[in-house]
Formats: structure tokens, C-alpha cells, sequence
């Protein structure tokens, strides 16, 4: 089995596992519990972690807040700004983000229509990138937010958040990056791009499942409203125990991907490059979509000129990957053709042709001669029964 | 190396042999529970059964569980998600979470010296009207229970949804959400000796389906909370949860009377000592003696005690629990002992030792 689904999930690496498990056991105190060692201790490992964390994108160990996950982060980040602003009589409503976001994104911006704001969903070019001039254009009412993503979950198209956050910034609104499938995959600095909020993950970089961070700017500061109160964990802002193994975890993951995220970039670039020509070798009309250079190392995005993605799935089992985002494909969502592809002008039927692949730090070289000969041979098939069924 | 004794399982409880092991099959466990391929499948069966074996332990259905991050989610989940903006009730010695959640427009029950939740007030106070009472099944700093049963009882004849916190009291006490007479239940896992980062919010059918979310997108939990699933920290809560008996709890109480009784002995007073309590949990006041000294003189003795409750952050404060039960200047010289699950015999004499040294010396000082 090939494991070419590294946008949905990673697999935590070995030696994230082995930082992480003497602090379910032996080492097991709550880090609230500053009274006795074992707490003191778990709170130092924490301190350490979340430092490890905020040098992975360049921030102060102070702007960063642990959560359980990077939907836990972008609702944090969306309702949390929109309600404290609102709550001080701040005027401004209108909350602006794309229409290739993820729906941990696109659903808080939405829901805030509920509570007075005014979310604006802008649309992208046929290659998933936002045209600068569209965002001015919307930001010329009184803008609040902008959430933009920076790197696509299913196009893996990495956007100009330098330039787009300096416009967001010039025009006084707030400036919010999901970076969930760019933490450890793209150079990624706050002190590059200013953003006043970040959403990170640590299952999408080699780390576990279940825990997640935002990044709150200091200078000039970003206030928000928690959505869950109560012990008053970091800062009060994110209340709840705080899961000491899994952060220890996402702080040894934030440290491989800063020592090894570059090296590693390279090397899942040229094997995209590879499997993409060896596809391309078999079935020429193949369709990459999403800008061709302006993308996350490791992913491709691919439309099949014939036979659904899904019958090409069922010709490969030995192929690990998906059609769209994880989180509209289970038994929770309904499976319907992917807004990211449509909003890049792709129709129904060519959504419902294409695939999304992203290698990963344990994808071999032989992985992508394997991969490419069953991918074909997988297409092949599904074309032959597309046109049986269609004659 | 000096050798350490746990004395707080209440703030956080000891990862139990089964959750570890179901933790670490599930860090194996590649797949996105989202995903639809094989990994992802896999991935999904693990979570589902999870979900069966914690609603099944807590008399709940599987469709109507919720899995948050923890216990504080659950909770504010439970209120925000169930109270609509309506008026909220909640019990004086509640937890953070609640105390939060419920906000400061919140209508406070009063309870009674032992910490019990006062049933006439909570009567009268219904009859103003509320969308919704939060009362905790067991207390996290005295271990005083509630009345549940009573407290659905005049809930139902309001009108009014019932939301408790079952953090500390689930796998300890006998916990049914169908005989708690409750609309919703909190759990933690890492409360029941599983690993921190998982916990649930357990719903009547008719609740689950009215709950207003807290994190919206990915469509995960029916819509009801987005997110990848933690899934190394739900399985160990799943197993855990099995592992957690009320029968096994029951055995702690033994230990923790014979504690109480060398405290005693040494002049402690056993807060809530008449009300039904957790078997792991006492709190002992030493009068004269600053909790926060007897926690460090403990913890230097290699015994981890607490003064209240973990969440605080570093913020070593007067007990909002203890101030509510009216104990006056007693409430800043109290200290919370909770047995972890593998409490043993030697666990008590290592604190009749310790206490009774550390009581000495105080005494000396205060004298």
C-alpha cells in the first residue's frame, strides 16, 4: 500500500512518537499543576514545545496558543476577532476570505452573517490564485477580517500572503492565514507576512492527531474573544487541560520540519515532477489543476480526461488517496464535487475526474515508479468502462 | 532519586495500561477518519467504536455522542449549544468551565456547608424561568455528589434542559445519562485515566439535535463539532472508559477513610465529610497552617498534592468551592487529596508520614 494522501493526514514520524511517550506515562502530571514537580515538569515540556513552535514561523513563544487542531484555530481566529471587535464597538462588519478555503474557514465566516457581520466570499482565477485587485476592490467598505489560506488543501496553490497581507494590513483590517498545509512545507515567517492570526496543525506535519496552535500577534497587538472559557489556560484565551504528550509532540514535529522541511521540499518537488511526467507519458491530456509552479512541493492535482475518480480509486486499491479534502468525503459530509476545483471554473464532470495526491516525507523513489504505473493502469481501466458504459 | 507519590489524580489521572495500549495501536493508525480509503476506513473504525464503548459505559446512544478536546469543551459546548442564549442556573461550586460558559448573567444555586446544591433555592429560582441548569455530578475539589436525580426531577417538571458535568465523577460513580435524568453529560478523558486531548459531550436524542455548535466546518460529529478527530487520544479514552469501574473506584475509598483518619489525628479537619463523596477524594483543612505551605512542605517530601483545582494556570487562588460552602478563613487551609486508580496501602502510609511530620512542624510555628 502507497500512502499518497499526505493533505488529508500524515503519519507521525518515529521520533515525534518517541518524545511524546514517556509523557503519557511516567511523566504524566497536568501542566496546570504548578504546586507539585510533576506539574512544574510538564509545564517546562510544554514551554519547550510551544517555543519549538514559534520558531517554526518565526513568532515569540508568547504568540502562540495551544488548541486541539487547526478547525479549532481557524474558528478561534474568525469568531474570536469578529466578537471582540464587536464587543468594543468596532463599527467595521464586513469579514472577507475566498471561495477555495477550507470549511473550517468558510463556515465561521458564514455563520458571522448570524451575528450582525457581512462575509464576503471572493472568487479566484482559473489557476486558484486571488487577484489582488478583487481583494481591494472588496476591502473598499469597512473590512474587518481577511482570512486567506496559504497553501490549498486540495490545489496546493500557495498565495502571495506577503503581498496580500500588506495590502489587508495598508487598508487597516485584521489578517488571518489558515496555514495548516504550509507549516513545515513552505518557508512561512511572520516576520515576513504580517498576519495577526495563524492556524497550525500537527497532524499535517508528522505529528499526532488532536492538537493544533494559533498564532496571536503581540506587536501591534491582536485581541480576541476565547470560545471556550473557563481554567484559563494560555491566557485565558483557550481554556481546557492541556494535552502534555501531544504538544511535546507538535513541538519535536515543528523542530524536524524547521531542521528538514527545506531539504525535504526539494526532494518531494522533483518526485512530483517525476510522477507527473510518468503520468503524462500514458495519458497526455492529463489536466494539472491549480498554478503550476506557484505550489505546495509534493502535491499534484489532477484531472482525468475519462472515467470518474472514483472508479480510478476502485482500480487502484493499492493507492492510498482521495478525490477532495478529507472532510467532505466521509460518511459526515455529503460527497459532492469539490468547491475548490469548481471555483477554479472546473465543471461537475471534471471535479468528479479528478484527484488529488500529495507525497510525503516517507514517499520513496519507488513509490513513484509504483504509483505512476498503477495510477495509469487504474485510469486505463476507468476510461475502458466509462466508454463500455457509454456505447 | 527521591521517590514520588501521586496524590492528585483529580487534576489529571494516571494513563491506565489499556489506554496506553490502545493509544499507541492508534498513533499506528494512519488514515483521516474522514478519508474513504482503506487507511481512512481503518482509521474510522477505530473512532466508531470509541464512540459505541463510551456511549455504551455512560447509557448513552452512539449517534448522539459529541468528541470535543476535553471536559471544558464539553462543557461550553453543553451551554452555549443547548442554552440558546436563554437563562442559565448553575450550581456555586461548579467548575471553571461551567462558571465560564454559564457567563456572569448566570443565576448561582447556592449549596449547603457540605457542598451540596440547596434543592428548595434551585425550585424557586426555576420558577423565575431558565433555559437551562448546569449542575456537576461529583465536585473536583471536595468530591461532594450531587443530587442528580432530584435535580432532573424539577428540571423536567419546569421544562428545563439539564447539562452535568460528569468529569470527575465519571468512572468513579455509577454515571447513565438515561438514569441521571440529564439532557447531556460531560466527559474528559484523561480524567478516566486516559490520555489528555479527548473528551465528549453525551446527548439525549433530543438534545443532540437541537445542539447549536461551538466549531463549525468539516462536517465532522454530524455538524456538530469540525475537526480531525484525535484519534491516539479518543481511543485510550474509549478504552479507559471500559477499564474504569465504579466497583474498582469503590475499593479507594478504604484508603482514603484511613487517611482521613491519620489527618485527623494530626488536628485536620475532613471538609464535606457528611456528604456523599467521591471514593478517591478528601479535602482536609489544617487550621492555622496556608494551604499553599502544606502543598509545598508535601510536594518536597515527594507527595503531589493540590491546594484546589489544576486549571488555574499557575494562579494558586482562594477556592471559589470552599468560599461558597461558607467555610470563612478555613477555605484558604484546605488541601485536595485525590487517590490515583492505582492507589495502594503504601499510598497511605507514605501520607500519614509525611502529613504528620509536616503538621508538626507547622503546628510549632503557628504555636
Amino acid at each position: 500500500m502507497i500512502y499518497l494522501d499526505h493533505h488529508a493526514t500524515t503519519p507521525c514520524d518515529p521520533r515525534v512518537v518517541e518524545a511524546m511517550l514517556p509523557w503519557f506515562t511516567e511523566r504524566f502530571g497536568n501542566a496546570g499543576s504548578v504546586e507539585h514537580a510533576m506539574g512544574r515538569e510538564a509545564a517546562e515540556a510544554v514551554e519547550a514545545a510551544r517555543a519549538e513552535v514559534a520558531a517554526l514561523i518565526g513568532a515569540a513563544p508568547s504568540e502562540i496558543i495551544f488548541t486541539s487542531g487547526a478547525t479549532e484555530s481557524n474558528n478561534l481566529a474568525i469568531l474570536g476577532a469578529a466578537r471582540f471587535a464587536k464587543g468594543l464597538g468596532d463599527e467595521r462588519r464586513r469579514v472577507i476570505t475566498l471561495a477555495t478555503e477550507h470549511h473550517a474557514v468558510l463556515d465561521p465566516v458564514a455563520a458571522l452573517e448570524s451575528e450582525g457581520f457581512e462575509p464576503v466570499v471572493l472568487p479566484v482565477q482559473a489557476d486558484g490564485l486571488l487577484d489582488p485587485a478583487i481583494l481591494a476592490e472588496a476591502m473598499r467598505g469597512p473590512t474587518l477580517l481577511v482570512s486567506i489560506m496559504a497553501v490549498n488543501n486540495e490545489i496546493g496553490v500557495v498565495q502571495d500572503l506577503a503581498g496580500l497581507g500588506r495590502m489587508v494590513k495598508a487598508a487597516g483590517a485584521a489578517f488571518h492565514v489558515d496555514a495548516a498545509q504550509a507549516s513545515g512545507r513552505i518557508p512561512f515567517n511572520v516576520s515576513e507576512i504580517p498576519a495577526d492570526l495563524v492556524s497550525l496543525s500537527a497532524h499535517k506535519m508528522y505529528g499526532p492527531k488532536g492538537i493544533g496552535a494559533l498564532y496571536l500577534r503581540r506587536r501591534p497587538r491582536m485581541r480576541i474573544a476565547p470560545l471556550v472559557a473557563g481554567g484559563g489556560q494560555e491566557r485565558g484565551l483557550r481554556s481546557g487541560t492541556i494535552p502534555v504528550p501531544l504538544i511535546v509532540a507538535f513541538g519535536e514535529a515543528a523542530r524536524l520540519a524547521r531542521a528538514e522541511g527545506p531539504v525535504e521540499s526539494l526532494r518531494l518537488r522533483a518526485q512530483a515532477v517525476r510522477l507527473l511526467g510518468l503520468l503524462r507519458a500514458e495519458i497526455p491530456t492529463l489536466q494539472l489543476n491549480g498554478h503550476a509552479d506557484r505550489r505546495v512541493s509534493g502535491n499534484l492535482n489532477l484531472t482525468f480526461p475519462e472515467g470518474t475518480a472514483a472508479a480510478i480509486l476502485a482500480a487502484a486499491p493499492d493507492l492510498c488517496l482521495s478525490s477532495s479534502s478529507a472532510c467532505t468525503s466521509g460518511p459526515d459530509g455529503a460527497v459532492g464535487p469539490s468547491h475548490v476545483l469548481t471555483a477554479l471554473g472546473l465543471s461537475a464532470d471534471a471535479a468528479q475526474r479528478s484527484l488529488r495526491i500529495g507525497l510525503g516525507r516517507f514517499t520513496s523513489a519507488s513509490d513513484i515508479e509504483t504509483a505512476a504505473a498503477s495510477l495509469a493502469a487504474a485510469a486505463r481501466r476507468a476510461a475502458a468502462a466509462a466508454r463500455a458504459a457509454a456505447a | 532519586m527521591q521517590r514520588r507519590f501521586y496524590f492528585d489524580a483529580n487534576a489529571t489521572e494516571p494513563l491506565r495500561p489499556e489506554a496506553r495500549a490502545a493509544t499507541l495501536a492508534a498513533l499506528d493508525a494512519l488514515g483521516n477518519p474522514s478519508s474513504i480509503h482503506g487507511e481512512g476506513r481503518a482509521a474510522r473504525r477505530l473512532l466508531e467504536d470509541a464512540r459505541e464503548a463510551i456511549a455504551a459505559r455512560f447509557g448513552g446512544a452512539p449517534r448522539n455522542l459529541v468528541f470535543t478536546a476535553g471536559g471544558t469543551e464539553a462543557d461550553a459546548l453543553a451551554i452555549h449549544g443547548l442554552a440558546g442564549g436563554g437563562r442559565v442556573l448553575r450550581g456555586a461550586t461548579e467548575h471553571p468551565a461551567v462558571i465560564a460558559a454559564a457567563g456572569p448573567q448566570a443565576g448561582i444555586i447556592p449549596v449547603d456547608p457540605q457542598g451540596v446544591v440547596r434543592l428548595e433555592a434551585l425550585e424557586a429560582m426555576l420558577a423565575e424561568g431558565a433555559a437551562l441548569v448546569s449542575v456537576m455530578l461529583a465536585n473536583n475539589e471536595t468530591g461532594t455528589v450531587q443530587p442528580v436525580a432530584e435535580i432532573s426531577r424539577l428540571c423536567r417538571a419546569a421544562g428545563v434542559a439539564f447539562h452535568v458535568d460528569a468529569v470527575q465523577g465519571a468512572g468513579r460513580l455509577p454515571t447513565s445519562l438515561a438514569e441521571m435524568g440529564a439532557d447531556a453529560i460531560s466527559l474528559s478523558g484523561h480524567k478516566l485515566g486516559g490520555p489528555p486531548g479527548a473528551g465528549a459531550l453525551l446527548l439525549t436524542r433530543d438534545a443532540a439535535d437541537r445542539l447549536m455548535p461551538l466549531m463549525l466546518g468539516g462536517g465532522q460529529e454530524r455538524g456538530r463539532r469540525g475537526g480531525t478527530h484525535a484519534l491516539p487520544a479518543i481511543a485510550g479514552f474509549a478504552a479507559a472508559a471500559r477499564a474504569a469501574t465504579a466497583e474498582d473506584a469503590a475499593s479507594l475509598a478504604p484508603l482514603r477513610d484511613a487517611i482521613e483518619r491519620a489527618a485527623v489525628a494530626c488536628g485536620a479537619v475532613v471538609i464535606a465529610g457528611g456528604a456523599a463523596r467521591l471514593p478517591n477524594t478528601t479535602c482536609l483543612m489544617l487550621p492555622g497552617c496556608r494551604a499553599e505551605s502544606q502543598v509545598i512542605a508535601l510536594d518536597l517530601a515527594g507527595l503531589a498534592v493540590s491546594a484546589g483545582s489544576a486549571c488555574s494556570s499557575g494562579k494558586v487562588a482562594r477556592s471559589h468551592v470552599l468560599e461558597a460552602m461558607s467555610l470563612g478563613a478555613g477555605a484558604g487551609e484546605a488541601i485536595r487529596v485525590s487517590l490515583p486508580w492505582n492507589a495502594t496501602g503504601e499510598h497511605v502510609s507514605v501520607f500519614a508520614e509525611a502529613y504528620r511530620s509536616m503538621a508538626e512542624r507547622m503546628g510549632r510555628r503557628a504555636a
